[in-house]
């Protein structure tokens, strides 16, 4: 592995060298590494590209990474990872993309990911994207999540793209049982000319079934971005969404939530908020010294944090 | 020393036809030590503090810092002069945590300790709020005891409050006396407070009352703060005299 991968690898997963605990590396398309555990086992998929993550029952503590880098131009890669945890385990699984791209053709990964989260397990799934390169091609991210929640079970995903990503699709579609718990973190930071749009749609279908959606993002140059987000609440329910943008220069930002309840217990809210970085925000900080270039960072990266 | 000549502020009247002025001529000498501007709301006292910042320029005058001119410098090289300015009605940030507001007033890295001291000062349990968001999850109390807190790290030879006990509750009240005395002889400089209340006019060296827009008076505290409480008194005894008369 050449500096360049090895620095996209500790962006995306903070990877030093090898990690401990189970891991499998993807470069280029191709396997880079591979470890597994006792608890955690990780197979390649014989049908199509991709792996197999199976989380044995009862798993506490232990941390998957499962990181994919592209260094070279033109490469389009797609994968099939499916993870399996186990009933009552308690793991983190940290994915991520980095696409180093100084060629003039598009570098492209789509990962589709579904999880089956079995009954009382818990899970926190990190997912980072970055792109780099001076080259003119772009670098395109397209991950879809399927994420099944049986009772009592509970995901946390955080996902964040905070650079050099010209294009993203980022589709979810989850389905929440009796008990269960998802929530999603999202954060998003587009400029130049970058596009990005995510598309929430989770069902809550049993009772106590709850999801808590928080996007918040920062738009700026000449990009765009667009939210959708839907809950139906199919039983007694929680369901809460919230997109907070901060828009600067001539960007644009779209949202377009939406809740459906179809039970009469089910208990759905929205909250969303686009504007610029409010004029007093940006005169406090400057009240303490900074310039209003400073202050905006300030402002951008706390909202991000 | 902060020094104030012949200083106006004109702004355009509502329907855009005419002229309103807020600050008229306004000279005012502030030598290091505590001075509290007091005055019935609507007098121009904001007005003043936020052209002291930088918040608003004057239309007119001169403000002049250890005989600087600095009146057209902008709010952050006024800041970086050494003017501090506590806002009356402190600003919320979504992410931006209390550590981080005051490591970005102190204008370096400071330790966790040196933050929690800070806050300690102004009655805050450090450990509960250092990690906590400046955001709408606290009350307009904590906030104002927070960007009072802002003030303290910097440091500055000016610092300037815009009514700090607004929405402090009386316990608190106590502490802020507390702070202000405290800032009183250890900070060195000039404090300017804005404050409607007594106890804080009375920890004053001097004092000025602002109304109309202009300076009706300016001196010790010992000369003017006897002459104000008669005033009010006054003041109280014909409300008293209108409300008998609705008695009957």
């Amino acid at each position: 592995m050449n500096d360049t991968e090895k620095q996209l690898l500790s962006i995306i997963a903070d990877m030093d060298g090898t990690p401990d605990g189970a891991y499998n590396i993807r470069a280029n398309g191709a396997a880079a590494g591979r470890q597994v555990t006792e608890n955690i086992d990780i197979k390649s998929k014989t049908d199509k590209s991709g792996i197999d993550i199976i989380i044995r029952p009862g798993t506490k503590g232990e941390t998957v990474h499962i990181p994919v880098i592209i260094s070279q131009t033109g490469l389009t890669d797609l994968v099939y990872n499916d993870f399996i945890i186990g009933e009552d385990a308690d793991v983190t699984i940290m994915a991520g993309c980095g696409i180093h791209n100084c060629g003039s053709e598009e570098s492209r990964h789509d990962g589709i990911h579904t999880f089956f989260v079995g009954k009382n397990a818990r899970v926190k799934y990190i997912e980072r994207h970055y792109g780099e390169g001076d080259g003119t091609g772009g670098n395109v991210m397209n991950p879809t999540t399927v994420v099944n929640i049986a009772e009592g079970g509970y995901m946390e995903m955080e996902t964040s793209q905070i650079k050099g990503i010209d294009d993203t699709n980022r589709v979810t579609r989850a389905v929440v049982a009796e008990g269960g718990t998802l929530v999603i973190r999202e954060k998003i930071m587009t400029h130049g000319t970058q596009h990005a749009e995510t598309d929430f749609s989770v069902d809550l279908n049993g009772e106590n079934a709850g999801a808590n959606v928080i996007s918040r993002s920062v738009a700026k140059g000449k990009s765009t971005q667009f939210f959708k987000s839907n809950i139906n609440g199919n039983a007694a329910c929680n369901g809460h969404t919230e997109c907070d943008a901060i828009i600067m220069d001539e960007a644009k930002v779209s949202a377009s939530p939406q809740l459906s309840a179809n039970h009469i217990d089910a208990s759905l809210i929205h909250e969303a908020a686009i504007g610029k970085i409010a004029g007093e925000q940006l005169m406090k900080l400057m009240t303490l010294g900074l310039t209003e270039q400073e202050a905006e960072e300030e402002i951008v990266n706390g909202f991000l944090k | 020393m902060l020094e104030l000549r012949n200083v106006s502020f004109t702004v355009d009247n509502e329907n855009g036809d005419g002229k309103v002025d807020i600050l008229k001529d306004i000279s005012l000498k502030i030598d290091n030590g505590f001075v509290a501007i007091t005055g019935p709301n609507g007098g121009g006292k904001s007005t003043l503090a936020k052209i002291i910042a930088g918040v608003y320029q004057p239309t007119g005058g001169q403000i002049l810092l250890d005989g600087e001119d600095i009146t057209n410098l902008s709010v952050t090289d006024r800041a970086k002069k050494g003017i501090s300015f506590a806002f009356q009605q402190p600003v919320r940030f979504k992410g931006i945590t209390v550590n981080d507001l005051i490591r970005l007033a102190a204008g370096h890295p400071i330790s966790v300790s040196d933050a929690c001291d800070y806050l300690s000062q102004v009655g805050l349990c450090a450990r509960d709020y250092i990690n906590r968001e400046v955001n709408a999850s606290l009350s307009g109390g904590e906030l104002k005891r927070i960007e009072i807190a802002t003030v303290l790290a910097r440091g500055t030879k000016v610092s300037l409050f815009d009514e700090p006990e607004a929405g402090i509750d009386l316990w608190s009240f106590n502490n802020l006396i507390n702070v202000f005395e405290r800032m009183h002889s250890t900070l060195g400089g000039s404090i300017i407070i804005i404050s409607h209340q007594e106890r804080i006019l009375n920890i004053a060296d001097k004092v000025a009352v602002i109304a109309n827009g202009e300076v009706k008076a300016y001196g010790a505290k010992s000369d003017i703060l006897p002459e104000l409480l008669d005033a009010s008194a006054e003041a109280c005894k014909v409300l008293t005299e209108n409300m008998k008369g609705v008695a009957e």
